[in-house]
């Protein structure tokens, strides 16, 4: 990364934190992880509870459809031409990790169209556990995972478990269920992560979200500090 | 000149953006025209000639120099689909983005600045490699192997075919690049002297409507 260096032309190259004006870029949030854990209610939920105070725009990584975008849409949680969805090629880790340049096109897009924006979320499409995204797309990334999806994947780690700046296990109410020990997610979690915080969650209850709100929040402190 | 600059820039893993297109095989898988090895040889063989030949001699005249602009409007008029000139612009932006990051270099600034949203991938191409210290031959090869190549790689994914199949289809195609690189440079360094005017303008039609097709799939896996 090169923080403090202009490149001539319109489009910075890389993950300049600035953009071609001078003026500071947005924060840019990636949310990983399973197929079904709840990646987009959770975009869908941080929008309802930062729209009012941050300027933000989403950014969707569908494996093969414009679903996620749509739900986003259908939902109204933001105006649509402030969500745009990036095509993958059947390979969603691909589009955050290895060739990031189509998500840092619509994120640049959004900026320019929409802009000036605080914060832009990059939702990938569900994938396996070690996706990650890739720091010159990405400032932090959220992984989610829910107790559905079985309660022994902190203990099996893998780079989205341990290294995601924030883990969140989504589908806290549906714990009793399914069978998952959610003290015993919690230790296996920590045991992977050390420091790295962990957010417990369940959007079915009222303002379910807030602790990753809160995550957020403090993130865009850093980064406009 | 780096032999291995051509190596980089060929490579299937360079980042531009070329894994989420499928060079108009989905369209063709969806339609039953690949549907084998076979059948994605005679594919693969159809756009080498025809879309393939256009771009590596574009390619080919953007390294000699060629005004990008005058190429640019030169690939637009031999590209009729919508649906391909925004897919070449869109593919055209993400390589200028990893050409400008990998190779800096003031004519790829100079390129960004003319067309922010992108200029035809082939153009930009033949700048990239010319920033890479690699001549029209280089940027060529790059443009008409990467023609087989994605199409190759999309099947494997499409129709589970058999990835030695698919890489043994290159293979099998490589005496034909070859003769279409040589013709794209002869071509390209009379368009140097001559204009874009003698550029081939050879096109696929089914890969023309195809992509227009594709283009309005609510469900696809490729984007183009």
């Amino acid at each position: 990364m090169h923080l403090d260096h202009h490149h001539d032309g319109p489009a910075a190259v890389s993950a300049d934190a600035h953009r071609p004006d001078g003026t500071r870029r947005a924060l840019r949030i990636g949310l990983g992880g399973p197929v079904g854990s709840g990646k987009t209610a959770t975009v869908a939920a941080l929008c309802r509870a930062l729209r009012e105070e941050l300027s933000l725009a989403v950014v969707t990584n569908d494996i093969y459809t414009r679903e996620d975008a749509e739900f986003l849409l259908r939902e109204a949680v933001l105006p649509p031409e402030r969500i745009s969805a990036v095509e993958t090629g059947a390979c969603p880790h691909t589009a955050i990790r290895d060739d990031i340049s189509a998500n840092l096109e619509a994120v640049e897009d959004l900026e320019d169209e929409v802009g000036p924006l605080d914060l832009v979320l990059v939702e990938s499409g569900g994938d396996n556990l070690t996706a990650t995204f890739s720091k010159g797309l990405v400032d932090a990334q959220i992984f989610v995972i829910d107790v559905a999806g079985g309660d022994d994947i902190p203990r099996k780690g893998g780079p989205g478990v341990s290294t995601a700046d924030l883990l969140v296990v989504n589908k806290t109410d549906l714990a009793p269920y399914v069978g998952s020990d959610l003290a015993r997610m919690a230790a296996d979690a920590k045991a992977q992560r050390g420091e790295l915080p962990v957010v417990l969650q369940s959007l079915r209850s009222e303002d379910g979200v807030r602790d990753v709100a809160d995550w957020v929040r403090a993130r865009l402190a850093a980064w406009t500090a | 000149m780096s032999r291995a600059a051509l190596l980089v820039l060929a490579d299937g893993r360079f980042p531009a953006g070329g894994h989420a297109h499928s060079g108009g095989a989905e369209a063709a898988v969806r339609a039953g025209r690949i549907t084998d090895a076979p059948s994605l040889e005679e594919f693969c063989r159809g756009r080498l000639h025809t879309g393939g030949a256009v771009t590596a001699a574009l390619a080919a005249a953007a390294a000699l120099d060629a005004d990008p602009g005058e190429l640019d409007r030169a690939a637009d008029a031999r590209t009729p689909s919508p649906a391909l000139r925004a897919a070449a612009r869109r593919l055209g932006r993400q390589l200028m983005r990893a050409a400008r990051a990998t190779w800096p270099h003031p004519e790829l600034d100079a390129l960004a600045r003319r067309f922010p949203k992108g200029a035809h991938q082939p153009v930009v191409l033949g700048l990239a490699a010319r920033a890479a210290g690699l001549g029209p031959e280089d940027a060529a090869y790059c443009s008409a192997y990467e023609g087989v190549s994605g199409p190759a790689t999309a099947v494997v994914r499409l129709l589970s075919l058999d990835p030695f199949d698919a890489t043994a289809v290159l293979a099998r195609l490589a005496p034909e690049v070859d003769r279409v690189v040589q013709d794209a440079v002869d071509v390209a360094r009379r368009a140097v002297s001559e204009g874009p005017d003698v550029l081939p303008a050879r096109s696929a039609p089914l890969l023309e409507t195809g992509a227009e097709a594709h283009a309005t799939w609510p469900v696809r896996l490729f984007a183009s």
